[in-house]
């Protein structure tokens, strides 16, 4: 089914969802450890911010920016870049390794990389900085930002929550990967008073809205058809390590790489799952 | 300096519409309050939010523009250091982050509105540049050079108001240079900011018995103008540094350490705030002389009383 717009087939996108899925795991028997369980969490997310809401110029450049605040989650963000011929399969067989140049977080510099990301809680500022920036030069550029969860419990995302929405920033588009885990358990356990997000994004003059992150027709849908004039926040409800059944809301799989035997049962898993 | 700041800005400003001003709830004195009147959507208050002004100005920076971060000193780095490490730094961004009323010049404010070390963290971390001038038309040359710098960070550190006139007859300013207030032979004075003036009082006092005394501002702390300072150690029999921070990471520190790596001769004294917090609630004279920083007693350390 193709969605009016940007002409976002659903199926396609399910199909490259899992795609990723596949070739992070590959990417994973490369390494020690990398932040599979993040990646999978917001895979949905920002395949359809990157081809589903960023525009395209007939050059292939687009005038949207995207920036990947919780940078732990890159993973999706590099093969996705691959996919799209910015990075190369020798620049992702160079994953954390001496002589490549990618690595754990997103680095500045790196093509499709528009800020250097890791440390959290500084995302959605420099967004509101682009945001402004695009603002003022006219451009129409909107900028794109996915943040974790765990990262609204930063005290500067909140400044930013709340100059995005005194600035006006319409074409500022957030999300959060509402996964409920970070490293030492449950954000909603942790955190209790935090939740629900929607009230807080809404009380500091946020348009939100909640979908599940996995339905990429129901994430498509709700930036699209929102209604403009300030800054918008997609809660995405997601599952931490989304895919892969033994992976799915087990903390160990924020950063970890399968065994040889996993890696098997979980490629069983994403084609049987086709 | 502050009202030297905001007008300089503000003309750089009209000729730049990519420089934004993002202030943290600091009164916009002189032309900064003309600048947030006709350039509104260039003049972005955040608050009391000093961690968004930096990532805000990353921000405008990745996308190409100029931004420079204003609020009192202490607030423009140390609350949002991380943000300078990381946003600025790291991705080698031309901001410029703008220290208003540095050193202890909120002498009766108390520690928390001291900023004693700014030059050592700044000066810590890669890619900052940090430069520091002694009197109000320096602050117009380093302002206009930051406002059309593309090299990465700037930590511009500044006085607040009442600055003299230190560099009438000074040579021309060139950033990551020592610049001469003026020359002499016998004692070679290093200085920078606002306690410049304590250096050029003292070389009257030298000049009074006899001595001339060069004075150089040391305005650009990193990169520090390592060659020059080496110069000034071999050819006078007597140098003195004076500075408003602490002892450790700053000028002092650094020109003992040159002097160490050439074997310098010469007779070296450096004069800097205590390794200390000290509860003083006096003008900002007084609290220099509660950390040792007078006229007299510097006078006295070098022979001259």
């Amino acid at each position: 089914m193709t969605l009016p717009g940007n002409g976002f087939d659903i199926r396609q996108a399910r199909e490259r969802c899992r795609r990723y899925r596949r070739r992070i795991l590959d990417i994973s028997q490369q390494v020690q450890a990398l932040h599979i369980g993040s990646a999978y969490s917001c895979t949905e997310v920002v395949d359809c911010f990157y081809h589903g809401l960023m525009r395209r110029n007939p050059d292939g450049c687009s005038p949207d920016t995207f920036l990947m605040s919780k940078g732990h989650g890159c993973m999706i963000q590099y093969v996705i870049l691959e996919e799209d011929g910015i990075l190369s399969r020798a620049d992702l067989d160079g994953y954390c390794k001496a002589d490549g140049h990618l690595g754990v977080h997103p680095d500045y510099g790196i093509p499709g990389i528009a800020a250097a990301t890791g440390s959290l809680g500084h995302g959605l500022s420099m967004a509101c900085g682009m945001a402004l920036a695009e603002r003022g030069r006219k451009t129409g550029g909107r900028i794109y930002v996915v943040l974790s969860d765990g990262e609204v419990q930063e005290g500067s995302t909140w400044e930013a929550v709340l100059m995005a929405s005194s600035l006006r920033l319409d074409n500022l588009i957030a999300a959060v990967d509402n996964n409920d885990l970070q490293s030492l358990g449950r954000t909603s356990v942790t955190h209790p008073s935090l939740y629900p997000l929607v009230d807080k994004f809404t009380a500091f003059g946020w348009e939100v809205a909640e979908v599940d992150g996995h339905d990429s027709e129901a994430i498509f849908g709700a930036v699209t058809n929102r209604g403009g004039g300030r800054p918008f926040m997609l809660v995405a409800k997601t599952t931490k390590g989304k895919g892969v059944s033994y992976m799915e809301n087990v903390p160990i799989w924020h950063y970890r790489s399968p065994s040889l035997d996993e890696y098997r049962r979980a490629i069983d898993e994403l084609e049987s799952a086709r | 300096m502050r009202n030297m700041f905001a007008e300089t800005l503000y003309r750089e400003a009209t000729e730049n519409p990519d420089i934004y001003v993002v202030v943290a709830d600091i009164s916009p004195v002189g032309n900064m309050a003309r600048f947030s009147s006709e350039y509104p959507e260039r003049f972005i208050n955040v608050g009391v939010a000093e961690q968004s002004m930096i990532g805000i100005c990353a921000g405008l920076a990745l996308k190409g523009c100029q931004p420079f971060a204003y609020t009192i000193a202490t607030f423009s780095l140390y609350r949002p250091f991380e943000m300078v490490r990381d946003d600025l730094c790291y991705q080698n961004l031309p901001v410029t982050v703008v220290g208003m009323g540095a050193g202890v010049i909120y002498s009766d404010h108390g520690g928390t509105h001291h900023t004693m070390e700014d030059i050592a963290v700044a000066g810590a971390i890669p890619n900052m540049q940090i430069v520091s001038p002694c009197d109000p038309a320096e602050v117009a040359e380093a302002t206009r050079w930051c406002a059309r710098q593309k090299n990465g960070p700037v930590y511009l550190r500044l006085g607040k108001s009442g600055e003299p006139d230190l560099t009438k007859d000074a040579e021309p300013w060139e950033f990551g240079k020592l610049r001469a207030l003026r020359r002499g032979n016998d004692v070679c004075i290093l200085s920078y900011g606002v306690v410049s003036k304590t250096a050029v009082d003292l070389a009257d006092r030298f000049a009074a018995i006899g001595k001339s005394a060069t004075v150089y501002s040391s305005h650009t702390l990193k990169p520090l103008d390592r060659d020059g300072i080496i110069e000034a150690l071999k050819h006078h029999n007597h140098v003195v540094v004076i500075e408003e921070h602490v002892p450790q990471g700053g000028l002092a520190a650094q020109t003992k350490q040159l002097a160490w790596d050439i074997q310098a001769r010469c007779r070296l004294d450096t004069f800097t705030l205590q390794d200390d917090f000290i509860h003083n609630f006096g003008r900002h004279p007084d609290m220099l002389a509660a950390h040792g920083l007078s006229l007299s007693r510097i006078a006295q350390r070098v022979g001259l009383d």
